[in-house]
């Protein structure tokens, strides 16, 4: 077995180190290495979005990176998307949505359209329906989906007034 | 698809209540939104391995042997186990809370013994220090197989001379044994009035013959077990399940040890809509962990999830039904043979039932068969068997009013089942909603505005499930702050801690967010049935408005107490308790109160609701085919039901949307695709091709409510029947679009195109 190797990132604004098999994907080594429970694995071939996460600034399903090309890479997960006190206005809008019922694909959506509105702060349907067709829901039927992210569109504009 | 801009549909509020009806946010919400929420693959123990499974590559075939040897010699595998580490299962039954369940099936699927009958059947498990080291293992289990010829379709299976799965399976044949095996487990009928006179009656009499395939219901979250079997013989399994009560107890019954001996602690589900009810790996981890001594974690991938688990059936399917010259049903026929799987146990019995259940029909015979094939062993999918057989009779009832020059609609209105109405299978309706969700989609802005342009279509299609009530636990202890620690048996799938927390809530008269509510272990509550069947909300909701009444009952005690009168002279109501010469404590008030003068207050409810009241729904949807390729866009749909009263109205609406939505992918992408040898080529989200948001609009719904009479908030399930019309609503859409008649699911861009160039050629129209 190759020998393990160290890897130095920033999660969630944090520097961070840690240890990884060669052959690990980054999202094994953020849920079994580092605990970051919160990336969520439903295919692990990048098809279903449950594990997408902001790779400097760009939504990647990191089931299809390896752990160890995120040397140097900036990273954000589902864990750091709040601030310290209260919610990101994407998560407050989708449980003011009911933007969910599982839960389990809720992770991958909000980190998919934070990324989205950080790139095109004023979506249209359309434009929100074709970025977010890599993440996939089985229990919504995406309408409370889609809505949440008009309102978190919204009311981040609200705040940036 | 972006949704065309519309009218905005009004939202039935319902105003007879203060809690019921409103839409706080959900309890486990902000879990949930960060992160933070446990499903069962996040369970991390100390000392905890991975472990992976070996399956066959084989859809049928004989197992000669098996030799683990050279898995067990790798450095850092801790243990291996193959079916012969089980105990024996032979001809033992057991009722586990699904019905009957012949132990040796259940235990054989669990860990394939002499044969193999799917490929993707578990045949071995490796535990070791990581999971690469658990892959390679299983890579080094020699199997020697001999090869035989798969089966892979229920008209197929029926034939005499196909090749059998089981050598000693016979056909129950409307109660009879019969003598020689057969892969045909039950044929089951039900009759009603005479048949052949209400054909001869008729004026239009339409038969025709459908297909659909093998779906899967497509949880995002795969299956997953992680055991711990303590030295002092008792097991633990942390575990995502629709049945944290019937989880333990099949998972004795495949030990052979008594249910009191293990614990199942759910974790969040990430999605089931029926498939997580059956076990699959947590015996395989408990005895893992047993050799090991230390806790095991078992997780599918994707791939074992497709073709392991789930999922429901494909089907044949004939429907015969004459309508006289006033537009009524005079006689209808169904003939339905469901693929089981690899063992018995096809949901055709509910098909059978549902069939003609939105119908008035005087005249009835249904012929269903249970017929098992080389593919997994199906499993419960929303409303089960309800949306194989809808699509073959509504498709039917399009083609008749068409003939007849009907309104669909009113068609249905004037044939509709209602309070009264005998159904074929029986049982006799009590106030049921079907003609108010087919009022509903008459009367909507949707179905009033003209549908233009070249190669559209509108369809509608209406649909029934059951629901079920079973038991259900819930327990209720009162703080003294006035809040109120809500524990219950049924895992939260989808909102449903709101909507039990609201029942409870709405009875003591205090808010949504004063109810704290946890799913616990079955340690900690009484038995609990699955969540599945649309029940929880019903039944685990009245067991809550149970425990609220429970605590009504104390307070009105400890208020007599300290008001020193009669308890019959203390009424409750209004959010607290009120005695003579308007005394009165609000609820908060009366919890510290009573907090101060004797024992905690605990409400206890439990509850086995019999009338769980059927649920209806009617859907209408506007399509457009590119008659070039065959594939359909949906411009616009919406979806009626008849819930009863709408608890939560916006997870009600979720359960609409989501179920119809699941319904647009079985209608138009979904399928197993197998190559002759019985190989699933499409087991990955990207071949399989669930509908994604590009694919769909928004999903208009209309909430009806007609209270259920069964229910102290008349609840109706709501989960499962807004899976049943959509492909039948689909197929009379693609109709009127193209004048091709659909009768195979499906209704994927090569078939219809498929379809369309036939009719092209039998019009000369090259």
């Amino acid at each position: 077995m190759a020998k393990k190797r160290v890897v130095t990132t920033t999660i969630n604004g944090e520097q961070t180190e840690f240890l990884c098999q060669p052959r690990q994907t980054l999202l094994e080594a953020l849920r079994d290495v580092l605990n970051l429970t919160g990336t969520k694995e439903g295919c692990s071939n990048g098809n279903c979005g449950a594990c997408t996460i902001l790779m400097d600034g760009r939504p990647v399903d990191s089931c299809l990176v390896l752990a160890v090309e995120s040397e140097g890479a900036e990273l954000e997960t589902i864990e750091g998307v709040a601030p310290a006190e209260g919610l990101d206005p994407i998560q407050t809008a989708f449980l003011e949505n009911a933007a969910l019922q599982c839960g389990i694909c809720t992770p991958g959506f909000i980190m998919a359209a934070k990324a989205l509105l950080e790139s095109n702060p004023h979506p249209t349907e359309q434009e929100i329906r074709f970025y977010l067709a890599g993440n996939l829901c089985r229990c919504t039927g995406y309408d409370k989906i889609i809505r949440a992210v008009q309102d978190a569109a919204k009311s981040r504009e609200e705040v940036t007034v | 698809m972006a949704t065309v801009e519309k009218e905005q549909q009004a939202v039935s509020t319902n105003g007879h209540y203060k809690v019921i009806g409103t839409r706080p946010i959900r309890h486990d919400g902000v879990d949930k939104v960060t992160g933070r929420a446990r499903y069962g693959a996040d369970t991390r123990l100390t000392g905890m391995l991975p472990a992976a499974m070996l399956r066959s590559p084989h859809a049928h075939a004989n197992i000669k042997s098996i030799d683990t040897s050279k898995a067990e010699a790798l450095p850092g595998v801790r243990a291996v186990v193959t079916s012969a580490d089980l105990p024996d299962a032979t001809d033992r039954v057991a009722n586990l809370g699904e019905g009957t369940v012949n132990l040796k099936h259940l235990s054989d699927n669990v860990l394939a013994g002499d044969k193999v009958l799917y490929r993707g059947h578990a045949i071995a498990a490796v535990a070791a220090d990581n999971i690469h080291i658990a892959q390679e293992a299983v890579k080094l289990i020699q199997v020697e197989y001999e090869l035989l010829p798969p089966v892979l379709t229920a008209l197929e299976a029926m034939k005499p001379d196909a090749p059998l799965l089981h050598d000693d399976l016979r056909t129950d044949d409307l109660g009879e044994i019969a003598d020689t095996p057969s892969n045909v487990a039950t044929h089951i009928r039900f009759e009603k009035g005479d048949v052949e006179a209400g054909f001869a009656a008729a004026e239009v009499v339409v038969e025709r013959e459908f297909h659909t395939a093998t779906v899967h219901q497509g949880y995002i979250e795969p299956h997953n077990a992680t055991a711990l079997w303590n030295a002092d013989g008792h097991i633990t399994i942390w575990m995502s399940t629709q049945g944290t009560c019937t989880a333990p107890q099949q998972t004795a019954e495949l030990l052979d040890l008594p249910v009191s001996r293990v614990k199942v602690v759910p974790m969040e589900i990430g999605g089931g809509f029926g498939g997580k009810i059956s076990v699959y790996l947590p015996p395989v981890a408990a005895i893992l962990s047993k050799k090991t001594g230390r806790p095991v974690q078992l997780v599918m991938s994707r791939t074992d999830v497709f073709e392991a688990t789930g999922p429901t059936p494909g089907s044949a399917i004939r429907i015969k039904m004459g309508v006289d010259g006033q537009g009524r049903i005079t006689a209808a026929e169904a003939w339905l043979a469901y693929e089981a799987g690899a063992y018995p146990g096809s949901p055709v019995g509910a098909g059978a039932m549902c069939v003609f259940a939105c119908y008035d029909v005087p005249n009835g015979k249904v012929d269903g068969y249970d017929i098992v094939v080389n593919k997994p062993r199906t499993n419960a999918y929303r409303a089960p068997g309800a949306t194989n057989a809808a699509f073959a009779v509504e498709t039917v009832v399009d083609e008749i009013c068409e003939k007849l020059k009907l309104d669909p609609i009113e068609f249905r209105i004037n044939n509709g089942a209602k309070k009264g109405t005998r159904r074929i299978d029986g049982p006799v309706y009590p106030r049921i909603g079907m003609e108010e969700t087919m009022a509903a989609i008459r009367d909507c802005e949707h179905n009033r505005t003209p549908l233009e342009g070249k190669h559209r279509g509108r369809g509608v299609a209406t649909g029934f499930w059951f629901n079920i009530g079973l038991k259900s636990t819930a327990q209720a202890t009162v703080n003294p702050d006035g809040t109120v620690a809500l524990i219950e048996g049924s895992t939260d799938i989808g909102g449903t801690r709101a909507s039990i927390a609201m029942q409870l809530a709405e009875t003591l008269g205090i808010a949504a967010e004063d109810v704290v509510p946890t799913v616990v272990d079955t340690d900690s509550i009484g038995y609990t049935d699955v969540t599945g069947g649309s029940r929880v909300t019903f039944a685990t909701g009245w067991a809550a408005y149970l425990a609220a009444k429970d605590i009504q009952g104390q307070m009105i005690e400890r208020a007599a107490k300290i008001w020193d009168c009669d308890v019959t002279a203390v009424d409750y109501k209004d959010g607290g308790v009120v005695g003579p010469d308007g005394k009165r404590f609000s609820f908060k008030e009366i919890a510290a109160e009573a907090h101060k003068i004797g024992e905690p207050v605990i409400g206890r409810g439990s509850a086995d609701p019999q009338e769980p009241g059927g649920a209806f729904g009617t859907h209408l949807v506007d399509v457009e085919v590119d008659m070039d390729t065959g594939k359909v866009t949906i411009l616009r749909y919406t979806a009626a039901q008849d819930v009863g009263t709408a608890i939560h109205p916006a997870y009600v609406e979720g359960q609409i949307q989501g179920g119809a939505v699941q319904g647009i992918g079985w209608a138009l992408n979904e399928e197993y695709f197998y190559d002759d040898q019985g190989t699933m080529r499409n087991s990955t989200y990207l071949d399989y091709r669930m509908p994604t948001t590009y694919d769909l609009p928004m999903i208009d719904t209309i909430i009806v409510e007609v209270p259920n009479p069964g229910h102290p908030y008349g609840v109706r399930g709501v989960g499962e029947v807004p899976i049943v019309p959509p492909p039948a609503a689909l197929a009379n859409a693609i109709y009127q679009a193209t004048g091709v008649r659909m009768h195979e699911l499906p209704m994927s861009p090569p078939r219809l195109l498929h379809e369309i160039l036939k009719q092209r050629a039998s019009n000369g129209d090259q």
